[in-house]
This record gives C-alpha cells, sequence and structure tokens, in this order.
C-alpha cells in the first residue's frame, strides 16, 4: 500500500503558492473542499485561478478568497448568486472566463486523461467559440477546447483510505472526481478516512492513483444554498 | 387569457412522452415535472449529476449532499443513479436525454437562443445550457412572450449574445404554441380566449399561419 495520508490541512495544502492555479470540486455549496479553502484563505495567497463551477455565496465557499481579493482569475460555467463576485467582475478587478459547464467537465477529464484537446459543438456561434478553432464532424461545427493545466486540484469525498481510494456521496460528487489527476497535486479531503481494505474495491469511484494527499476534515458545515421542502399532507 | 406560468408548464408536460429522459432547466421548465401524468415513465436529468429526481424533500429530511442543478434540495426516487459531472455532459451531448427543455430571454426564427448573459448588467455564466442546446435533439423554450416593457421576445435576430445557434424546435409562451420551421415561427396553438391578431401584435418575428389555429388543451 503506497500510503498517501498527510496530518491535516496544513500538510496537505504544502506547496501552494501565490500566483498559483487551482481547481476546486463542487457544484453550488455541495461537495465543495470546506477546509481547503479555508486554508487558502488563511495562507493568504494571492493573484490565483481558480477552476471551479461555481464562486461559492458572499461569505462561504469560494466567497471567502473573493472578500479577501485573493482570486486574480475565476474560470466557472455559473457565478450568479455571489454579490462580490458580481461587483468584482463589473469593476474588473477580476478577471471572469465564463466556459460552457460541460466543456468544463471535460477539460478537467482531458487534464485527467492525458488528452490535450477535444472537440465539442457546445459554444459554436456564440462568444464562447471567438478565437478558437474549429471543425465540422459529421455536418456540424465543433469546438477545439483544451485540458486544463493546473498546479493544484482540491476535491472532497465522502470516504477515503489511506491509499487516496475515495468515494462519494449524492450530488456532492459533480466535477470532484473529474478534477481528481488532474492537476500537478491532488489534495483529497474526507469526512471519513478509514484504514486500507476497510472500503469494498468494487465500489471506489476514484483509485488513489489519481490523489497526492488525502486527510480528514476537522469539519463540515454542508451549507445548503436553497432549502425547498414539501408539507405533508 | 394569457397563460400563467403554471399553465405553460402544463402545456408543456404534454409534449413528454412515455420512456423519456428529461432535462429540465430552472425556472418555469422545473414546473414541468409537476404536471407530467403519471401513469407513463418518465425520468427526470439534473446536470449536477443525478437522474431519476423526486419531489422536494419533507422539512427536516433535506440532504446539502443531495441537490438540483438549481441548487434546491431534491431527493431521489427508486431507481436514481448518481454520477459525475463528465458523465452527466455525456448523456446530454451524446444525445442520450430526449427532450430538453429550457427558458430564455430571446428566441429568434431561426431558432437562436439567448438566455445567459446582458451586457454590463447581468452575468451569471450559461451553465450547462450551451452543452444542452448544442447537442439535444428536441428543444423546447418556455417563456413568456413579451419582457417586462411588453417587446416580443420572439424575434427575427436575437439582440443578446447567444447561447446556441439554429436550435430551437418548439417555442411554447404564455399567449401561444410555435414550431420553428423554416426560419419563422410556424403558430400551433393559442392560448385559450387569445386572437391570431394579438399573437400577431404582439410578436416581431415572422409568423407563419396556417389555416384556423385551434385553442391549446391541457
Amino acid at each position: 500500500m503506497i500510503n498517501k495520508v498527510v496530518s491535516n490541512v496544513s500538510e496537505a495544502c504544502k506547496g501552494v503558492d501565490s500566483g498559483m492555479t487551482f481547481m476546486l470540486g463542487g457544484f453550488g455549496l455541495s461537495g465543495i473542499p470546506e477546509n481547503s479553502i479555508a486554508e487558502l484563505v488563511r495562507l493568504n495567497v494571492n493573484n490565483v485561478t481558480c477552476i471551479s463551477n461555481n464562486a461559492g455565496v458572499d461569505n462561504f465557499g469560494l466567497g471567502q478568497l473573493l472578500q479577501k481579493h485573493q482570486i486574480k482569475k475565476m474560470i466557472s460555467s455559473y457565478v450568479g448568486e455571489n454579490a462580490e463576485f458580481e461587483r468584482q467582475m463589473l469593476s474588473g478587478e477580476l478577471e471572469v472566463e465564463l466556459i460552457p459547464q460541460g466543456t468544463l467537465a471535460q477539460r478537467c477529464l482531458a487534464a485527467q486523461s492525458g488528452i490535450p484537446a477535444f472537440y465539442t459543438p457546445a459554444g459554436y456561434g456564440t462568444e464562447v467559440g471567438e478565437g478558437k478553432e474549429f471543425r465540422e464532424f459529421n455536418g456540424k461545427m465543433h469546438l477545439m477546447e483544451k485540458a486544463f493545466v493546473a498546479d493544484f486540484a482540491f476535491v472532497k469525498a465522502w470516504k477515503g483510505d489511506e491509499a487516496g481510494n475515495l468515494i462519494f456521496k449524492g450530488t456532492a460528487r459533480n466535477f470532484n472526481p473529474n478534477m481528481c489527476g488532474a492537476a500537478t497535486i491532488t489534495v483529497a479531503e474526507v469526512e471519513e478516512l478509514v484504514p486500507v481494505g476497510t472500503l469494498d474495491p468494487n465500489q471506489i469511484h476514484i483509485p488513489g492513483i489519481f490523489v497526492q494527499r488525502i486527510f480528514q476534515g476537522e469539519k463540515y458545515e454542508k451549507r445548503i444554498e436553497q432549502l425547498t421542502v414539501r408539507t405533508r399532507n | 387569457m394569457a397563460l400563467s406560468k403554471e399553465q405553460i408548464a402544463q402545456r408543456i408536460a404534454k409534449e413528454v412522452k412515455n420512456g423519456y429522459y428529461v432535462n429540465l432547466g430552472i425556472g418555469i421548465p422545473t414546473l414541468v415535472a409537476n404536471f407530467v401524468r403519471n401513469d407513463i415513465a418518465v425520468e427526470f436529468q439534473s446536470e449536477n449529476g443525478i437522474l431519476g429526481m423526486g419531489p422536494f424533500p419533507f422539512a427536516g429530511e433535506e440532504d446539502p449532499d443531495l441537490i438540483n442543478a438549481g441548487k434546491q434540495t431534491i431527493t431521489a426516487l427508486p431507481g436514481a443513479s448518481f454520477f459525475d459531472s463528465a458523465t452527466s455532459f455525456s448523456m446530454i451531448r451524446g444525445q442520450h436525454v430526449d427532450l430538453t427543455i429550457l427558458g430564455a430571454m430571446e428566441v429568434s426564427q431561426n431558432g437562436d437562443i439567448a438566455n445567459w448573459k446582458v451586457p454590463g448588467k447581468m452575468v451569471k455564466g450559461m451553465g450547462g445550457a450551451m452543452d444542452l442546446v448544442a447537442s439535444a435533439d428536441n428543444i423546447i423554450v418556455a417563456m413568456m412572450h413579451t419582457n417586462r416593457a411588453g417587446e416580443s421576445k420572439l424575434l427575427k435576430e436575437c439582440s443578446l449574445p447567444l447561447t446556441g445557434v439554429n436550435c430551437v424546435k418548439k417555442v411554447v409562451s404564455n399567449l401561444a404554441v410555435f414550431e420553428v420551421l423554416n426560419g419563422k415561427f410556424k403558430l400551433l396553438e393559442r392560448a385559450p380566449g387569445v386572437s391570431v391578431e394579438e399573437i400577431k401584435a404582439a410578436t416581431e418575428g415572422d409568423l407563419v399561419i396556417e389555416g384556423e389555429i385551434p385553442e391549446m388543451t391541457f
């Protein structure tokens, strides 16, 4: 067994520096690497580029890095629900690259799997396609999109073992598996870290080879963005 | 009478057929699930990673690890599955999803759609909309016919930044149902009590009106 365990979040973030590019898993606030984000805030790294589907809300998730002006550029598909983000973007303080959600996922997957570029129809004929190579396949136009290049990927899983094997829960899975192994160093934080041999190999979502460092998060707030319920009749 | 948002959703629900996998956008499209017949088998896909999405949870049973693409808490029905974002968009781009229903700010008569950006004002992003409209074979737009200023949202050409080109097949507005055909809006049905003249007056894009236009049924 190759042991991937680090003792805490500060050891997990060793080597993180200003000016780097980070990938961060999560959809909205679901499945975000809460502990790693808190450490990035504490380390006060700045001028960073963040690849993340969303930008958190004003006081939680990536919104915390935005409040401290640590982010130079965001690469996302949807950034509503964050007033400070909108302010920094419209004033030009924050560089923003909005890309289609499926393209974002596939650019992560391409980086994970050693595919430098791929073609997708998403965004052809829109401003997303401006300046990009395009090509016709089967009578339909496609854009060439490139794999991401990133220094760190921060992902969050439900359970993980000492070998870095990961299991996700519900829709908190989202971009997390696609970002594993897509950066130079992948840091996985888990709600429950177990000894090897505990997890059923049939049920592993991400094999440990894609993970360099794993730790159990100290606590998880798991904030709900839009609480919607029905009443019993 | 022009339709309410619920009635637009109710009319669109008639387009959902037995055996369909359906992706619903945010807004009016989300309401469609409430009106689908319960004697047919339909599965709803949410692009953040669930197939077999169920209704909202009962109070106290909400799970932060179980949300839809609108970030609302949901439930999973028996037979549901969870998956990562890349797999989700393989379902979408690979045309495994049978029907996509989404909202729009503008639709043009050649089937272009704009729904993600108002330059200088509103920039929330496209989310999964560009992937959906670029690949789906069967796209229905649910929208109010006019904007708050009373101007037509069914146009000759979109004025806002596009989400996709040549992709919308059908539009259900609060006034009428249209098929996008040969670069024009072909009028198929009228909202109950809404005249063809009223629809003409509210539509900037070119219309095709052939014979008697029936009223919608629900």
